[in-house]
C-alpha cells in the first residue's frame, strides 16, 4: 500500500515539475509577488505632496510653514495663493493636505490669544487623511513647545512618551513580509490542490485513478504529499527571502514556525482538495477556488486589523487559516512568541485540516461508488 | 489563409449569429452567473464589513501605578472614548504578557509619581507602549491616546483644583481639521468605491480569460478560426456579450454601493458609464490575451490573478496609498490599469465630476484598451498561421 501511495507522490510531483508553464507558476510568481507587494502593501504615508496657504506676513506663520517644509514626510509642500486655489489642489488629488494659516495668525499669538490652524484633508483616503492630520499635529505641538520657551511659560503638565515594542521604527515591512508569507503560501497551495483533482477529471485521468487499486484515502494522501511538499518548499523560500533580503527578525523558534507552516499547509490543502472534489470541471474549479481565496486574503488581517470587523464577522474568520497563521507567523517572527500563544493559534488550523481532508476523502469516495 | 470575401451585409450576419451564440453559452452556463451576479455582491460584502480601516474600541491597558485624582480624569477621558476598550491594571506586568499575544494593541503607563511630579510643578511624562507588529493601528492608536490626552491637559490647565492648572502653560496653536468630501472619516466610503473598480477587474479578466481558455483547450476555437469567420468578428463577438454581462455587474455593485451602504454619489451616471466601458474594455482585452497566449486554463487563471486582481487591490491606490511607495513601484503602479479606474471611482463617487481628475484618467485607459485590442488581433492573426 505505501509503496502504492509513493509511486502515486512521485508521479505528482513529476507532473509538476515536468510542465514547464506549471512550473514557472510554482516558483515565478511566488517571489515576484512578494518583491513587488512588500513594497507596495504599505499603509505608511510619506512622500506626499501636501500644500500651505498662508495667509498671514508676520514671522511667525513663516515659521511654523518653515516646520511643515522640514518635514520628512512629504515630498513637497506647495504654496497656493488665495482660498480658491485649495478647492482646485485638493478636488485633483494633487495634494492630500492643505494648511491653511488665516491672515491673523501672527497677530493673535503676538497678544497672547490661542489661534488655530485650518488642516483641510482629502477624505477619500480616510487613512491617509488621519495619518496625515497626526503629522500636522505633531508639527503644530513642537511649534507649541517653541512657542512657550520663547515666552518663559511654565513647563507642561505633561508629555506623552511612546515606544514600539517588536518594531521599534514602526517599519511597515516588518508586519507586511510576515503577512505576505502566510497569503503567498495559501494561495499556492490553494491553486495546486484546488486544480489538480479538476484538471484529471477533466481529461478523464482521473477515472482512470479511481479504478486503479488506490482507496479514495490513498488519492487523498496521494494528492496531499505532493502540495505539502512544494508548499514547505515555497514557504522556506519565502521565509529565506524575507530574512536575508527584507531583514526582518527573526527573533522566535524556527521549529514553531515550521510546526504552524505545517498544520497551515494542510488546512489549506484540505480547502483545496475539498473545492476540487465538489467540482466538475476545471472552470468551476478555479472559481470555488477564487471564491474562497478572496474572502480568506481579505478576511485575514492582513490589509485590516480583524479586529475592526464587527463581532459576528470575526466570528466568521475562526474558519479562515490565514487569520491564525498570520499572527503565528508576526508573532515567532518579531514577538518571539512562546508555544502556549502559538497552540492557541496552532489547534484551529488542525481541526480546519482534519475537518476539510476527511470530507474531501468522504466525496471522493462517494464518487467511485 | 484569407478569410472568404464576403458583402458586408454577410458580415454582419455572421457576427450577429456569433454574437447570439456567445451569449446563449453565458446563459447557460450557471459559472458566469456566479461571477457577474453572485461574486460581485460577496466581495462588495466582504469589503463593506471586513475591510475596515476604523479602529472600534481597541483594546488598551491603561496602567495606573498609584491612584490620585488626576490619574483618575486621565482614565475616565479614555473610558469615555468610543475608540478605546479600557483593562485597568495597577502594574505593568499584569498588562504586557497580553501584548505579545495581541490581546491589548497598547498599553498607557501612568507610573507612581505621577502625581507628586505635577503638583512639584514639574513635567510627568505618560508612557505609551504600541504593539508595532501592526504599524498602521499603532500609529493610529498613538494618533488617539495624543488627542486624548492634549485634550486632557487642555481641560487640566485651566481647572484650579487641579495638580496640573497650569494656565499659561496652554498650547496657543490648536489644529481644526476638517476633512472634504467624508467629514466622518469613515473608510467605508473611501474603499467602497475602489472595490467597485476590484470586481470589475475580476469580472472583466477572469471570466473572459477562463471561457476563452477553454476553447484553445477544447480545439474548439481552432474550429471557429477554421470558418470563414475573421479573427476581427470572432473578437467583436467574444467582446459584445461579455462586455455587456461587466457592466450589469458594473450596474449591479453601483446600485448595491450607493443604496445599501449609503457611500454618496456625487458625479454624474455618464461619467460612471463612460469609465466604466473604457476600463471594462481594458479588461476583457487583458483577459482575452491572456487566453490567447496561454491557451491553458490553469495557467490563464493564474496569469489573470497576478495581472488583474492583485495590481487591482494592492497597486491602485485603493487601499494602500501609492505616494508613499518606493520609486519602482509607483513606475509599476502606472502600467496596470488599476490606479487609473479607482482614482477616478473614489473621484466620481465622493468628490463630483472632477475634470482635470477624469479626463487623463479616462484617456490612459483608451489608449490602453486600444493598444490591447491591437494587440489581440496580432495574437489571434498569428495563431491562425
Amino acid at each position: 500500500m505505501w509503496l502504492r501511495i509513493l509511486s502515486l507522490i512521485v508521479k505528482e510531483l513529476l507532473t509538476a515539475w515536468r510542465d514547464p508553464k506549471g512550473r514557472f507558476v510554482l516558483l515565478g510568481p511566488p517571489v515576484i509577488q512578494m518583491l513587488i507587494f512588500a513594497y507596495a502593501a504599505t499603509q505608511e504615508v510619506k512622500n506626499v505632496s501636501v500644500a500651505v496657504l498662508n495667509r498671514d506676513t508676520g514671522t511667525n506663520a513663516r515659521d511654523l510653514v518653515a516646520r511643515f517644509e522640514g518635514s520628512p514626510n512629504f515630498r513637497e509642500v506647495r504654496h497656493l495663493r488665495a482660498e480658491p486655489d485649495i478647492a482646485a489642489a485638493v478636488d485633483s488629488r494633487s495634494v492630500l493636505l492643505v494648511v491653511h494659516i488665516r491672515e491673523d495668525f501672527s497677530r493673535e499669538l503676538a497678544a497672547g490669544t490661542p489661534t488655530a490652524v485650518q488642516l483641510i484633508l482629502d477624505g477619500r483616503s480616510s487613512n491617509a487623511s488621519q495619518i496625515l492630520a497626526g503629522y500636522a499635529e505633531e508639527i503644530i505641538d513642537s511649534y507649541n513647545a517653541e512657542l512657550a520657551q520663547t515666552r518663559s511659560a511654565p513647563p507642561p503638565a505633561s508629555t506623552v512618551v511612546a515606544r514600539a515594542w517588536f518594531n521599534p521604527n514602526l517599519d511597515a515591512l516588518w508586519s507586511t513580509v510576515p503577512g505576505l508569507i502566510a497569503i503567498l503560501v495559501a494561495l499556492e497551495g490553494l491553486m495546486i490542490t484546488g486544480l489538480s483533482v479538476a484538471r484529471e477529471r477533466e481529461l478523464g485521468t482521473f477515472e482512470q485513478l479511481l479504478v486503479s487499486p488506490l482507496s479514495p484515502g490513498e488519492i487523498v494522501v496521494g494528492k496531499t504529499v505532493p502540495a505539502f511538499v512544494i508548499g514547505l518548499g515555497e514557504g522556506t523560500l519565502m521565509v529565506t527571502v524575507a530574512v536575508f533580503f527584507f531583514r526582518i527578525p527573526l527573533i522566535g523558534s524556527v521549529a514553531l514556525l515550521y510546526a504552524s507552516m505545517s498544520a497551515f499547509l494542510l488546512a489549506v490543502i484540505g480547502i483545496g482538495l475539498f473545492i476540487s472534489s465538489l467540482a466538475r470541471t476545471q472552470q468551476q474549479a478555479i472559481l470555488g477556488t477564487f471564491s474562497f481565496m478572496v474572502p480568506m486574503m481579505l478576511l485575514s488581517g492582513f490589509a485590516s486589523p480583524v479586529e475592526n470587523m464587527p463581532d459576528w464577522l470575526q466570528t466568521v474568520t475562526l474558519a479562515n487559516p490565514v487569520r491564525h497563521f498570520i499572527v503565528i507567523v508576526k508573532g515567532v517572527f518579531l514577538k518571539a512568541m512562546p508555544a502556549a500563544e502559538v497552540l492557541h493559534s496552532l489547534w484551529p488550523l488542525l481541526v480546519i485540516g482534519l475537518v476539510t481532508l476527511s470530507a474531501a476523502t468522504w466525496l471522493f469516495r462517494r464518487r467511485t461508488e | 489563409m484569407n478569410p472568404v470575401p464576403s458583402t458586408s451585409g454577410g458580415r454582419l450576419r455572421r457576427v450577429a449569429g456569433l454574437i447570439r451564440k456567445e451569449s446563449l453559452q453565458i446563459l447557460r452556463d450557471p459559472s458566469s452567473f456566479l461571477i457577474a451576479g453572485v461574486l460581485p455582491l460577496l466581495l462588495l460584502f466582504i469589503f463593506a464589513f471586513g475591510v475596515t480601516l476604523d479602529l472600534r474600541r481597541v483594546p488598551i491597558g491603561v496602567v495606573v501605578e498609584q491612584s490620585s485624582p488626576e490619574a483618575d480624569s486621565f482614565l475616565a477621558s479614555f473610558r469615555n472614548s468610543r475608540y478605546f476598550e479600557v483593562r485597568v491594571a495597577r502594574h505593568r506586568a499584569d498588562v504586557e504578557e497580553d501584548l505579545v499575544s495581541g490581546r491589548l494593541k497598547g498599553v498607557v503607563v501612568l507610573a507612581a509619581d505621577f502625581s507628586d511630579r505635577l503638583g512639584r510643578g514639574g513635567t510627568a511624562p505618560i508612557q505609551v507602549l504600541l504593539d508595532g507588529s501592526d504599524p498602521n493601528t499603532a500609529g493610529l492608536v498613538q494618533n488617539y491616546v495624543q488627542s486624548l490626552w492634549a485634550n486632557w491637559v487642555q481641560q487640566e490647565s485651566i481647572s484650579k483644583t487641579s495638580l496640573a492648572y497650569r494656565p499659561k502653560a496652554a498650547p496657543l496653536v490648536t489644529a481644526e481639521p476638517r476633512v472634504w468630501f467624508n467629514p466622518e472619516l469613515n473608510s467605508q466610503d473611501g474603499l467602497l468605491p475602489g472595490a467597485v473598480g476590484i470586481i470589475l477587474s475580476l469580472i472583466g479578466t477572469l471570466l473572459t480569460s477562463l471561457v476563452v481558455a477553454r476553447e484553445w483547450e477544447r480545439g474548439t476555437m481552432e474550429a471557429l478560426l477554421a470558418t470563414p469567420v475573421t479573427p476581427g468578428e470572432l473578437l467583436v463577438a467574444k467582446v459584445v456579450p461579455y462586455f455587456a454581462l461587466g457592466m450589469l455587474a458594473m450596474a449591479l455593485s453601483a446600485a448595491v454601493t450607493v443604496f445599501v451602504f449609503g457611500v454618496p454619489f456625487r458625479g454624474s451616471v455618464l461619467a460612471l458609464t463612460a469609465l466604466s466601458s473604457a476600463y471594462l474594455m481594458v479588461m476583457l482585452g487583458l483577459g482575452l490575451l491572456i487566453s490567447t497566449v496561454t491557451k491553458n486554463q490553469f495557467a490563464a487563471s493564474e496569469v489573470a490573478l497576478i495581472l488583474a486582481f492583485l495590481p487591482a487591490f494592492e497597486l491602485s491606490g485603493f487601499i494602500f496609498e501609492i505616494d508613499s511607495m518606493p520609486a519602482p513601484i509607483r513606475l509599476l503602479t502606472r502600467v496596470f490599469p488599476a490606479r487609473y479606474f479607482v482614482t477616478s471611482l473614489q473621484t466620481i463617487f465622493l468628490t463630483g465630476d472632477v475634470a482635470s481628475v477624469l479626463v487623463p484618467n479616462g484617456l490612459v485607459l483608451l489608449a490602453m484598451a486600444v493598444g490591447l485590442f491591437f494587440a489581440l488581433t496580432r495574437a489571434t492573426r498569428v495563431r491562425l498561421e
